[in-house]
């Protein structure tokens, strides 16, 4: 197989459950984790004679995504009924959107090893889960639970534009810190709340036409996604190769062997019957409305990331970091407002080093980190006004890691202060120069290491709190002035 | 005035009575009760019937009123048509696929009447699904009409025009998709009325056709009609398709003289469609009218013979949908023998319904399929927005429309067995209104062979109580709303 | 336009609706007159006019997020055909 000669085309259509407590069509609740049918209401169980009512605030995230992704939104989108049979959909119909979805266009931008990339969206719609299948402790029969039927989703769904499994990684790991950012999605995979569908196929490199593509469904992990496209490639390109025709079908990833298997259709010719829904007249999104919601939207990871480049001057790098996830800025964002007169660049040298490497060693999120912005802020004030010197500054935050505690508390009880007196470090000095007369002799006949021997000595001599700076003019001095 | 004659004048009667004290709710319900007993068996107007239910929500009714003496509607009894979701009552919408099924909750039509004090005399007998115009369509055996017990009585509501008609109830609730109260009341001598599109909640009622379903009212005249739409008009939060407006109560100003007032008459009714014996009492009620200070305009409905086709293609495309749900799963009738989910879907609803539904399923999923959505369900709905305007264009010319409900009365049992989509020709004059949203009525005209002839009273938009004002000022001049069939005048009470 | 027995099958398939061979026949004629109705719509020009598929409201009514519903399962399942432990029973689903 000779993958140089083939062009690889992803689209995603991603699923994200909304955020809300109720449903999308019914006041019953979303909460994971429920008995079986305890959160399933009359609406949700399809009883004859009930009627869906969309829920506000489901709308709401909607129109916040669509500002996040500068998309447009549109001022009247439609509710339509996608007909099909399957037990998990007690109505036989789904409620989606169809011709006229409520997000139109927008784009992400996605970062890979070969640069930047723009990923265009095509849509994004409000839609309702369907319920569960289960098949253990069954059998030869199914249980439906369908407290599931009737969570808000948003389906987002890209062009037909990413060109490699590390693209539609990166363009899945974007969105999801995306909708996390703005707090539509709680982005928690396991539980099924952010589901993503890869749309692959090939085509012979320099060919216009896009090739038949397969529908890979359900992929609720990045690593899962990543390879169940590497090997739907590999397949569909093997195939052609060995003079085969790839099937445009729906295909399921097995974890446990690796691979993409055909499912089994749910319905004959995916005749869906699409019409408006008769029971939702249009959904009208005024100016007024969008502008209100966008007054409440928090700063998005983009514009953010540009202010800390252009504003801060913190390097792309840095910048990156600080906006990866919303927590991290916000901790960078309370630690700047707390540690008055400390450099941005310090504290962004700070949290994505020190701060960054603790919470790793702990396996702990930013957000149980064990030092908070405001005991950051008061030891990054003292390291700016050199009450302490950097390496008793990394102590310091140890000392607070493990037991907690104010910087000023900490520096004064164990005496952390640096120690810049002249006088004192002079001291110290001197008594260090008369006991290694040797070295003084080799630093004078022109060997620079043995400075490095003395400041040492100092350090030790001193706990580690003489000032650096302090300590090395006057060191120069007396080794050279003799 | 002693029992029997009671029982026989409607709901305003019944309140005053029940005011005064002369009667309590529970000597009124075993009263109908008792009628219903003995015209069940001929006229098979009920489904379900449960005495001690209905006693026991009498006896409710009766503290009720003693609590609150305000409660000026409480123990009135009414049918309630089998398609209303009533908590604890069987609830079968006419079909085998419900045959068995208790509904868990109730529908607003239904909780709206129960705050009142009204209490349920049964459930009447319908088309499955509220689809036809007959009541021959029912899995519980067809209604006949009490004036002529070889004759249907209209549908799909039949069994609550029929109870109405003969004298077992002062009033029932029915539903309106293609003329479903207003065909029913004009062949059975009474008065019924579909509201606007939107006025009365449809969360609850077991849907036919979304789009062009609503719930309304039979009884003995337009002033209890006006009594009983205040009682079930207004918002629900729980219908998204239930408008939110505050219009003045039907009730309140009844009696607003008419003279002065436009009445369209659309020229595309009169023709050749119309049987000459119903002709003659419609123009004869309409000569009343003007006679009452009403001015005849002469207006244009040039899509009028749209209406049929675009009708037979929304309705079964909305319904084939809306019955999707049944399948044997959650509720309902689930076949005895299947092998895979493939034959539970497919006998279970194969066996649950019968062939009128089964027609309108097939026929709505073949318009909405891919391929034929545009040239059918597009098209049809755009040709309902022209039926819509050319009412809209009339509307600026007259206050309210006159016309017939039908083209001919009743027709004889079994005229159509060979021929089911023969008899949706008849509901020329009543889809049009459905498919424009509009509130109209059908009041007691006249006799045509024996057999009544109802005249049909569109309105614009929300404009109920004008309608019922026209009906109300017309049956304080007429006398033939309280005509009855002679069948049923011995009944005891 | 005629319809045919393949497409009665065919939309009985789509509907979940077994059919005798005798229905289908019968059905067959049925729809063709109904689609013959149809038919007329075919002749009205309707260049530039929009459908007409909600007569009441302009404007879908949202309700707040707010649960209002509680657990009435038992309510819910008495009318339901086969149970088990909370779940409702069907022939085995195959993915």
């Amino acid at each position: 197989m000779t993958r140089a000669n083939w062009e690889v085309v992803i689209g995603l259509e991603t699923h994200a459950q909304l955020s809300t407590q109720s449903k999308i069509f019914s006041g019953a609740s979303v909460a994971f984790g429920a008995e079986p049918n305890t959160q399933a209401c009359a609406v949700d169980l399809g009883l004859p004679g009930v009627l869906p009512v969309p829920n506000h605030a489901a709308v709401e995230r909607a129109i916040r995504f669509g500002l996040a992704v500068g998309a447009h939104i549109a001022p009247v989108s439609i509710f339509a009924r996608k007909n099909y049979f399957y037990p998990d959909l007690p109505k036989g119909y789904q409620i989606s959107q169809m011709e006229i979805p409520v997000v139109q266009g927008g784009s992400l931008r996605i970062q890979t090893k070969a640069g930047e990339k723009i990923v265009n969206l095509t849509r994004a719609h409000l839609e309702e889960d369907a319920g569960k299948s289960l098949h253990e402790d069954f059998q030869g029969q199914s249980g439906i639970d369908l407290n599931r039927a009737g969570t808000p989703l948003l389906e987002i769904v890209t062009e037909p534009e990413m060109r490699s499994s590390e693209e539609a990684v990166a363009y899945a790991r974007a969105l999801h810190a995306l909708v996390r950012w703005i707090e539509i999605c709680d982005g928690n995979m396991q539980e099924g709340s952010f589901r993503c569908d890869a749309n692959v196929s090939v085509r012979p490199v320099g060919q216009k036409e896009f090739g038949t593509r397969c529908e890979i469904k359900n992929l609720n992990s990045f690593r899962f996604l990543e390879r169940a496209i590497e090997f739907e490639i590999k397949r569909q390109i093997e195939l052609i190769e060995e003079g085969g025709q790839v099937v445009q079908e729906t295909r399921l990833f097995d974890p446990d062997r690796d691979e993409t298997r055909s499912m089994r259709s749910k319905e004959d010719a995916h005749d869906y019957r699409y019409f408006p829904d008769p029971d939702l007249p249009p959904l009208c999104i005024s100016e007024e409305w969008i502008a209100e919601v966008a007054s409440g939207m928090p700063e998005l990871p983009e514009a953010r990331r540009q202010r800390y480049m252009n504003e801060l001057g913190l390097t792309e790098y840095d910048a990156g970091l600080l906006t990866a996830t919303r927590e991290a800025g916000e901790y960078f964002e309370a630690l700047r407002g707390a540690a008055k007169g400390a450099d941005a660049k310090l504290c962004a040298n700070w949290v994505n080093g020190e701060l960054s490497a603790a919470i790793n060693r702990a396996g702990l999120e930013l957000a149980d980190a064990k030092v908070n912005p405001t005991q950051l802020a008061g030891l990054l004030v003292r390291l700016t006004d050199g009450t302490i010197s950097g390496k008793i500054a990394k102590e310091l935050f140890e000392i607070m890691w493990s037991e907690g505690g104010e910087a000023d508390a900490l520096i004064e009880s164990r005496g952390l202060q640096q120690i810049s007196d002249t006088g004192a470090l002079e001291g110290v000095l001197k008594e260090l120069i008369a006991k290694h007369p040797e070295q003084v002799e080799e630093y004078r006949g022109g060997k620079e290491k043995v400075f490095g021997f003395f400041v040492g000595q100092a350090m030790k001599a001193t706990q580690g709190k003489a000032n650096p700076a302090q300590l090395n003019t006057l060191l120069k001095a007396l080794l050279l002035g003799g | 005035m002693n029992l029997s004659d009671l029982l026989n004048q409607g709901v305003t009667a019944l309140s005053a009575a029940l005011g005064r004290r002369e009667v309590s709710a529970v000597e009124i319900a075993t009263a109908y009760l008792d009628r219903i007993e003995q015209a069940q068996p001929e006229l098979n107007a009920f489904i379900t019937v449960d005495r001690e239910h209905t006693l026991r929500d009498a006896l409710t009714a009766d503290s009720m009123r003693a609590a609150s003496p305000t409660q000026s509607l409480a123990g009135i009894p009414i049918a309630q048509k089998d398609v209303f979701c009533a908590k604890g009552w069987r609830t079968t919408a006419g079909s085998h696929m419900l045959e068995n099924f208790i509904a868990p909750y109730d529908s607003a039509v239904v909780q709206q009447l129960n705050k009142q004090g009204f209490v349920t005399l049964g459930r009447a007998n319908m088309d499955e699904f509220a689809m036809g115009s007959s009541n021959e369509n029912s899995y519980f055996g067809p209604v006949k009409n009490p004036w002529d017990l070889g004759r249907v009585p209209g549908g799909s509501s039949g069994g609550s025009a029929a109870a109405v008609a003969a004298g077992l109830a002062p009033a029932a609730t029915g539903t309106d998709t293609g003329g479903s109260i207003r065909q029913p009341a004009a062949w059975c001598g009474i008065s019924g009325i579909k509201p606007t599109y939107g006025r009365v909640s449809r969360f609850g009622m077991i849907a036919y056709a979304s789009s062009l379903d609503q719930a309304g009212m039979f009884a003995r005249s337009a002033q209890d009609l006006a009594i009983l739409m205040d009682v079930i008009s207004g918002h629900d939060p729980r219908d998204a398709t239930s408008v939110d407006r505050k219009d003045s109560p039907c009730a309140k100003e009844l009696d607003k003289d008419i003279r002065g007032l436009r009445v369209g008459i659309p020229k595309q009714w009169f023709g050749e469609g119309l049987s000459a014996g119903v002709k003659v009492v419609v123009e004869s009620a309409i000569q009343e009218l003007v006679m009452m200070g009403c001015e005849c305009v002469e207006i244009d409905l040039p899509m009028s013979e749209q209406a049929i086709p675009a009708y037979y293609v929304i309705a079964p495309a909305e319904a084939s949908s809306n019955l999707s749900r049944f399948d044997g799963v959650r509720f309902g009738h689930r076949a005895a023998q299947y092998k895979d989910l493939a034959e539970l879907y497919e006998r279970s609803r194969g066996e649950g319904f019968g062939p009128e539904v089964k027609r309108r399923i097939l026929m709505g999923s073949y318009v909405l399929s891919h391929g034929y959505y545009d040239a059918y369900y597009l098209q049809a709905q755009r040709v309902r927005r022209l039926i819509a305007n050319d009412f809209e264009r009339a509307f600026t010319l007259c206050d309210v429309i006159a016309g017939p409900v039908a083209p001919t009365t009743a027709f004889p049992l079994g005229s159509f067995g060979a021929d089911p989509v023969q008899m949706y020709l008849a509901d020329l004059y009543t889809i049009p209104v459905n498919l424009a949203g509009l509130p109209a009525l059908s009041i007691p005209a006249g006799f045509d062979a024996g057999m009544p002839v109802g005249l049909q009273l569109i309105g614009p938009w929300w404009q109920e109580a004008r309608l019922l004002q026209t009906a109300h000022a017309f049956q304080t001049t007429t006398d033939w709303h309280t005509k009855r069939p002679a069948l049923y005048s011995g009944l005891k009470p | 336009m005629r319809f045919t027995e393949e497409d009665v099958r065919r939309v009985a398939r789509l509907s979940r609706l077994a059919l005798e061979p005798k229905e289908i026949e019968g059905f067959q004629q049925d729809l063709s007159q109904i689609l013959n109705l149809a038919q007329k719509l075919q002749a009205i020009d309707t260049t530039n006019v929009e459908p007409l598929a909600h007569p009441g409201s302009s404007s879908v009514f949202l309700r707040p997020d707010v649960v209002t519903e509680t657990d009435q399962r038992e309510a819910f399942q008495a009318v339901a055909p086969e149970v088990d432990r909370g779940l409702y029973l069907v022939p085995r689903v195959v993915e």
